[in-house]
């Protein structure tokens, strides 16, 4: 009734191609960027943009380029915080060495030196696919995890091994407290993701899903496999170069190898595989969900455990947690493959038939 | 042809060798060195007793377990605790009658979690790809670590095996000082080695062993003269929850049980990639090549390129293995002894 494309006719191509062919999508997103813009800053508590909206944007960024190289292009990386370090490392070398720079610029490169390294390991790709390739992609997270944490060069010589920045930059502008770090991020993954979604309509993301459908057909119909899945690896790692540089500078300000441990790269794939493979708005949807569960679980469980009598500690809640997102996982690759993403598409397609079935 | 494809791996080996060569060379003494080599073949043999696993479940179903260190962890916690709650509960003696009879719950604890499995994730997820697959063993890895750690609890464990930790000296009598060898290392070789011969057994003469090569070799083919996938799959996961579960107690009675065993545990996905994916003498052969490997690495390699990039402390083991079975995978994609078919693109 609400949700109906009639009367909206399509008379240029232009029109024809546009991201957000329906009316109402467009005031939906349209209105929820303005929402996140004019409204969020002034109501939402400091609590709710460190330990909620800041972080769930820097993951959204990093699952968006996990979801390019494993939903889109079709090649499994267990080891993608290990790019998030480089990107992470990049940038604050890059500050500490060039502090004229401007942070934006720094995300850039950073962004560029973490997809030169996911090329590197991005090359076993060419020879090998699927499980193997998983092993590959372990290796990197396990030789750059023990990179960061041994090389001294890298932390600038801090005798700790854990590096800390000084607050953002920008033009004269200093984004010191939570609201301006969370508008700054805001922008910037808006314009990733924006950018990600139109790769994936384009000739690369097309090429990308060629491989990922049936390698050899793709190859038959001129899709040089290489070029396709090396620059899947390259623009994936840019991603979470971007999205490392982000969580070490935006989010947690000083940190220490740790940070970007294998946990992290499996919590990134969980984020596609619930949130949806091969969908932008997944990546969101995922990350969302994985950035909220633990803090809703670590406030809704001790009241109910007290409801029936049971003392559910911190750990207790870290357990059941770790139960559910495997069971999540289990779940969804049997229900729904495509995640809650394909959920929505559904609803959406529902929706325009509503009050009719069909 | 051969000759070209093999010559990588040759250059690899050789590079190998002469690594394992070089410490004697530039004059470690030879007591030590062997010391550090026994050290490295013991934990090879861990590595291998989770490999083993590994590849039986690849062998019989094509699923790469991931959740294969989540059942070593799972099945030495519940025998670890079983162990110490069982004098309580029925009133055996603690000690070796508790830990026998913990073993064999834990053991009936895995049999029932591998038909669970096969139920709840493998029947409805059955032809398809290999990665979701993966993922779903993932998802199995993330549930049964929760899971194990809310029943059994998260602190560090005990299991005794009533073996004395102090090392003994051997061949005294041929280098200054001889070699220091712990006495719970050579019987976790023995138990090693008994477990593969078991195996072997079991495999080769049990109507139940030969279905399961069938099998492995070609599930149509397997299905066709009538063997049940269906219960083949939950014995095969049944005997590599026997296998984790013996792996678990072995490393357990070593280091503790802890849910660092899990981390550990992913050390196998190395040796897996470096023996073959269908291997079990690979996954042997490969498990001792990375532990030697790498503890020569940490002893020999780590302290001159601590000082040569004055780096902040050693810690090669931490991924030697997978750098390792990365180089392996450039120059030889089906492992030492896996089958020569590789999906190639």
């Amino acid at each position: 009734m609400f949700y109906r494309e009639n009367g909206q006719f399509k008379s240029s191509y232009r029109e024809d191609q546009q991201i957000l062919g329906i009316r109402q999508d467009r005031w939906f997103i349209f209105g929820l960027i303005a929402f996140a813009f004019l409204v969020v800053p002034f109501v939402a508590s400091d609590y709710m943009f460190r330990a909620i909206l800041i972080p769930f944007l820097i993951v959204s960024l990093a699952a968006i380029g996990l979801n390019l190289l494993v939903g889109y292009c079709g090649q499994i990386s267990l080891g993608h915080a290990a790019f998030m370090a480089i990107g992470a490392y990049a940038a604050y070398n890059l500050v500490v060495r060039f502090p004229q720079l401007n942070f934006l610029l720094v995300l850039v490169l950073a962004g560029l030196i973490a997809a030169g390294v996911g090329i590197l390991f991005g090359l076993p790709s060419l020879q090998i696919k699927g499980l193997y390739l998983g092993v590959a992609t372990l290796a990197a997270q396990f030789f750059i995890d023990w990179v960061f944490a041994r090389v001294k060069w890298f932390t600038n010589y801090s005798p700790s091994g854990s590096v800390s920045t000084a607050p953002i930059e920008l033009f004269g502008y200093k984004f010191d407290s939570p609201v301006e770090r969370y508008v700054l991020v805001l922008a910037v993954v808006i314009v990733f993701a924006l950018m990600a979604k139109n790769l994936v309509r384009g000739h690369i993301g097309r090429s990308w899903m060629a491989m990922r459908d049936m390698d050899v057909a793709a190859e038959v119909i001129g899709i040089r496999p290489m070029y396709a899945k090396l620059s899947a690896f390259a623009v994936s790692a840019f991603y979470a170069g971007v999205a490392g540089a982000l969580w070490g500078f935006v989010h947690l300000g000083s940190w220490e190898p740790a940070a970007f441990s294998i946990n992290f790269s499996l919590n990134l794939l969980f984020m596609i595989i619930i949130g949806g493979m091969g969908s932008i708005l997944g990546s969101f949807i995922g990350a969302a969900f994985i950035v909220l569960l633990p803090i809703t679980l670590n406030q809704v469980l001790p009241p109910l455990g007290a409801l029936v009598g049971m003392n559910f500690g911190t750990a207790m809640a870290s357990h059941l947690e770790f139960m559910i997102f495997g069971a999540l996982i289990i779940f969804f690759l049997i229900v729904e493959p495509l995640g809650i993403a394909r959920l929505w598409a559904i609803g959406k397609e529902k929706l325009r038939l509503w009050p009719f079935p069909h | 042809m051969a000759a070209k494809k093999n010559g990588p791996v040759i250059a690899l080996g050789a590079v190998l060798a002469a690594g394992l060569a070089a410490p004697l060379v530039t004059g470690s003494p030879l007591g030590f060195y062997l010391e550090v080599l026994i050290g490295g073949l013991m934990a090879g043999v861990l590595y291998s007793l989770v490999a083993l696993g590994f590849v039986l479940i690849f062998k019989a179903s094509g699923v790469f377990n991931f959740a294969q260190g989540a059942m070593v962890l799972f099945a030495a916690l519940a025998l670890a605790r079983l162990a110490e709650w069982l004098p309580a509960w029925i009133g055996i003696p603690a000690g070796f009658p508790a830990l026998t009879l913990a073993f064999v719950l834990a053991a009936g604890i895995m049999v029932g979690l591998a038909w669970v499995i096969e139920r709840i994730v493998l029947r409805p997820l059955v032809a398809q790809d290999p990665v979701a697959l993966l993922m779903a063993t993932l998802g199995v890895t993330f549930f049964l670590d929760g899971f194990g750690q809310t029943i059994w609890g998260s602190d560090i464990y005990k299991i005794d095996l009533g073996i004395s930790k102090d090392p003994t000296m051997i061949l005294e009598s041929m280098f200054q000082g001889g070699i220091l060898v712990s006495k719970e290392d050579l019987i976790a070789a023995v138990i090693a080695a008994g477990l593969v011969i078991l195996l072997a057994l079991f495999f080769q003469k049990t109507a139940t062993g030969r279905a399961l090569r069938a099998v492995a070799d070609d599930h149509q083919a397997a299905q066709s003269i009538g063997i049940p996938l269906n219960r083949i799959w939950v014995i095969v996961w049944a005997v590599a929850g026997f296998v984790a579960l013996v792996a678990g107690m072995v490393w357990g009675a070593k280091l503790g049980v802890q849910f660092s065993l899990a981390q550990l545990a992913l050390k196998a996905l190395p040796v897996v990639i470096l023996g073959g994916f269908t291997s079990i003498p690979g996954a042997i052969i490969g498990g001792l090549i990375i532990g030697v490997g790498e503890k020569m690495a940490e002893v020999f390699l780590g302290p001159p390129l601590v000082k040569m990039w004055d780096l902040a402390g050693g810690g090669i083991e931490n991924w030697f293995a997978y750098v390792l079975a990365l180089l392996f995978l450039m120059v030889r994609p089906e492992g030492l002894f896996g089958e020569k078919h590789i999906d190639r693109v």
